[in-house]
């Protein structure tokens, strides 16, 4: 099928974008993944000149790696699994806005990941050496956990939720699941007041105003309302009693 | 100037070698073009394999070395090999320590599955998610370590070369942003490689688009040894896509899938018919050549194409979705189809390379000071890989490698702070000069269309049947290819963010590389493990149970052979029947 392919550009940080488009053919089970490539092989945009092929990120190109992740007509979802019979005859992509862009679609997630430092998100074990087998973890708290692992760090819930803005420092959703999974943990929990204590102070869970667009986005189905739930609740416990501890 | 060590690749083999060096208390820098937290390891889906006998079946950890030897079809060193088996039980405890979302039994304990090539239930995993579960669970203990000082990422840097002094030794490294284009360089007292496989070399297949082997084949340029490139393996069973052959993994086959394909107008399930003891859990390598041989010789594809079903619907939806949830989930996606109620159709693809980076048994390669792990070095699968041993030698060898690391460094008389900055300058100044001139290239040709045409070749002739004609004629046409490198046009001139510059640069490096494959597979005349030649069906120990090591020369590569450390087992006929 033949696309019409409108894309938001930028050749660096510091320049504005500007919009190019791009006429491609390819059968209706390609990806959008496919009509950057294409357009690498043959960089001429529809007015026929010859243009930079566009920047774009991806890896695992089955939606595992969260790398492609950017806005697809209006939604941000991962390129690599966004499928053109889905998706009709013209294209709009343009890179997330929540978060500062490198070039074209590439954009850099790096707040994300210094967020995960911020909340403790692992697990404090003594070392590597071998210690015989870990706490016993029932089917049922694996079968939670393991929805809460699957998070790829794609940043579509950040860019879907309204708290997450230029005015605002939240954390965003993901890191706050995260959180939850690793006091969820038998040993995880060891450090759980560290963790809580984070998301009582600024950015964290109190900037949260339960829109509950998260999860309605999240590509993976992480349970991200449900943890912000129980942490809700585990947060004001504990304020209440730091409160009567002090 | 500081001398700490540089890690290059942060999968599950640089993740794990990380925290191996941090428990030593090494600085590390961790270089990867990615966040390493999108790396390639993320993909791997059926599980890890460690024979902890929790079905009381009478596995051990000697069964398993037994099984991956005779698997690798005794191309592989014995001692590595049998050291990581017998490490396995404690690396899966460790990474269940670490909160890996392992999937459980009724009564909280581990649960194992089957894969090929064993009778055992031997796999661990997590979901059909394994790999991303064993990555996340490193990525944060790595985290750990960062907040902690210990570790510095340089993610969105690409590894472009080796700087090693003129006694032959690594002593740091020359690195790019691909962001900026800053091309700098960064001493060390050593270097471990851990940068993963290079299926781009065949265009498609089911690893990730990061999985160039740019780095491999640099240092190789550079006078490592390459081993056992020849060693392909093709896995039975992918969907075909335009991008990439998404693979739909063993672990299907080990909890029942089953593979058929009509023949007479009947359901004929070729694999269990010929081996009635292993069925649908034979090897990898011999799978693929059944299918190959179905589809392609006797025309019995699904539809007449090049295709097989996959078959699960025989069990309960619910057993599918907690086990192998994610693999469905992929194939649903990608075909629109609904793997539940109608069977998969899947074709082989090229999955993994047993060749890499030549190690010794400390994982060092023959340059001091530079050391390799995980899928880009050749050490522990031989011929033919068993499925869920690759993380586990990835995690293994990362994990040892951190002691290794320690001991070199305390051995040398000179650091690398005594080494004169004028050698890393020089470097420095080659590595800069040649990407000038790559800005310069303005010909004709494209250099994805070119990187296409080498990954048609190569899939060609040189994966699951090659005859030596064809081989030769793939060597001829890749020498070709790199002649016309020389006439591309990098189509972008940018400094920021150009992406064809550097993979323009891969490209260089995958077309050597491409010639080690393919001339090691020439000159290789027999049949062992993934290299198979209908000229020369069998095994022959005499001429070529050696590894194969290929040294670098300008025009191709000089290949010689090296014996293998048989110290523990006695190489047999490997039949599954
Ligand atoms: C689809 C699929 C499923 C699989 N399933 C299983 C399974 O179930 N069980 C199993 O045991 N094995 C499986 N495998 C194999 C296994 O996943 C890989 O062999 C393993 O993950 C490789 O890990 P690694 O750490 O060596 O490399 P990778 O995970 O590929 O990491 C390489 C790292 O190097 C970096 N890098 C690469 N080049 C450069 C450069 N030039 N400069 C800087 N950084 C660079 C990358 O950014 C990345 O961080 C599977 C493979 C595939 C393709
Ligand atoms: S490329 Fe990994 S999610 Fe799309």
């Amino acid at each position: 099928m033949e696309v019409i392919v409108t894309i938001e550009r930028r050749k660096s940080p510091v320049e504005s974008s500007y919009i190019e488009t791009f006429r491609v053919d390819l059968p209706d089970s390609a990806n959008v993944i496919m009509i950057l490539m294409e357009i690498r092989k043959k960089p001429i945009n529809i007015k026929g000149e010859k243009v930079s092929p566009v920047a774009f990120e991806c890896s695992c190109l089955e939606e595992v790696c969260g790398a492609c992740t950017m806005n697809i007509n209006g939604r941000a979802r991962q390129a690599c699994s966004t499928l053109l019979r889905d998706l009709g005859g013209k294209i709009n992509l343009a890179p997330l806005r929540k978060f500062p862009v490198i070039r074209d679609l590439i954009v850099d997630r790096r707040k994300i990941f210094d967020a995960l430092k911020r909340v403790k998100a692992w697990i404090p074990i003594d070392g590597t050496y071998g210690m015989g087998p870990g706490p016993k973890v029932p089917e049922k708290v694996q079968r939670i956990g393991y929805k809460l692992a699957r998070c790829m760090s794609c940043g579509i819930c950040m860019e879907a939720c309204p708290q997450v803005n230029d005015r605002s420092n939240f954390i965003g959703p993901a890191v706050i699941a995260q959180t939850y999974l690793f006091n969820l943990h038998p040993t995880g929990a060891m450090i759980e007041e560290d963790r809580l204590e984070t998301l009582l102070e600024d950015g964290g869970i109190g900037e949260c105003g339960n829109a509950q667009n998260c999860v309605k986005v999240c590509p993976k189905g992480v349970p991200l309302t449900y943890a912000l739930g129980k942490l809700n609740r585990d947060t004001l416990i504990y304020s209440i009693k730091r409160l009567l501890d002090t | 100037m500081s001398c700490e060590i540089i890690i290059i690749g942060g999968g599950l083999a640089g993740l794990s070698a990380t925290i191996s060096a941090c428990e030593k208390n090494l600085k590390v820098k961790l270089f990867s073009v990615l966040p390493v937290k999108r790396s390639h390891s993320v993909c791997a889906q059926g599980g890890i394999n460690a024979s902890v006998n929790s079905k009381g079946e009478g596995d051990s950890p000697y069964i398993h070395f037994y099984e991956t030897i005779y698997g690798g079809d005794f191309l592989a060193n014995q001692p590595p090999v049998k050291a990581m088996c017998e490490n396995a039980p404690n690396i899966i405890y460790l990474l269940d320590r670490m909160g890996v979302m392992f999937n459980r039994t009724p009564e909280g304990f581990l649960d194992f599955r089957r894969f090929g090539g064993t009778k055992y239930h031997r796999t661990a995993f997590a979901g059909a998610t394994t790999g991303q579960q064993i990555l996340y669970a490193l990525d944060e203990q790595v985290r750990r370590f960062e907040a902690n000082g210990l570790v510095e990422k340089y993610e969105g840097w690409e590894f472009l070369r080796a700087v090693i002094d003129n006694k032959g030794v690594c002593r740091g490294i020359i690195a790019g942003n691909i962001n900026n284009l800053d091309i700098n360089y960064f001493p060390a007292d050593a270097v471990i490689i851990a940068t993963g496989g290079i299926g781009m070399i065949f265009g498609k297949s089911t690893n990730s688009y990061i999985c160039n082997g740019s780095a491999q084949s640099v240092l190789y340029q550079q006078g490592v040894k390459y081993a056992n490139g020849e060693f392909i393996q093709v896995h039975p069973t992918a969907i075909a896509g335009l991008d990439k052959l998404r693979l739909i993994s063993e672990s299907v086959r080990g909890e029942g899938g089953r593979i058929w394909t009509y023949k007479d107008g009947k359901k004929w399930y070729f694999l269990e018919e010929k081996y009635p003891s292993y069925g649908n859990l034979v090897p990898r390598d011999i799978a693929s050549r059944e299918i190959f041989k179905v589809c392609v010789e006797m025309g019995l594809g699904i539809d007449g194409k090049n295709q097989v079903y996959l078959d699960v619907t025989h069990i309960d939806r619910k057993t599918l979705e907690y086990k192998l949830g994610g693999v469905l989930e992929i194939y649903q996606k990608f075909t629109g189809e609904d793997p539940y109620s109608k069977p998969m159709k899947v074709f082989p693809a090229v999955h993994y390379t047993m060749g890499g980076l030549w190690v010794d048994f400390k994982q060092m390669t023959n340059i001091p000071g530079l050391f390799a792990v995980g899928e880009c070095e050749y050490q522990y699968h031989g011929a033919n890989r068993l499925g869920a041993n690759s993380l586990l030698s990835c995690i293994h060898a990362g994990l040892s490698v951190g002691d290794n690391v320690l001991n070199y460094i305390s051995s040398l008389s000179e650091r690398c702070e005594d080494i004169p900055l004028k050698i890393f300058e020089s470097e420095k100044s080659l590595v800069v000069s040649k990407f000038e001139q790559y800005k310069r290239l303005n010909g004709a040709e494209n250099p994805y269309l070119l990187h296409q045409e080498l990954g048609e070749i190569m899939t060609e002739n040189v994966t699951v049947v090659r005859y030596n004609e064809r081989v030769l004629a793939t060597i001829n046409k890749i020498k070709e290819i790199r002649e016309r490198l020389n006439n591309v046009n990098i189509l972008d001139s940018s400094d920021f963010g150009n992406q064809t510059l550097f993979f323009v640069n891969q490209l260089y490096n995958m077309i050597e590389l491409a010639l080690v494959i393919a001339k090691g597979a020439y000159l290789r005349n027999e049949s062992r493990g993934s290299h198979y030649k209908p000229e020369y069906p069998h095994r022959d120990d005499q001429n070529f149970l050696k590894t194969t090591i290929a040294l670098y020369d300008k025009e191709e590569p000089v290949i010689t052979y090296e014996d293998v450390d048989l110290s523990i087992l006695k190489p047999v006929e490997r039949k599954y029947q």
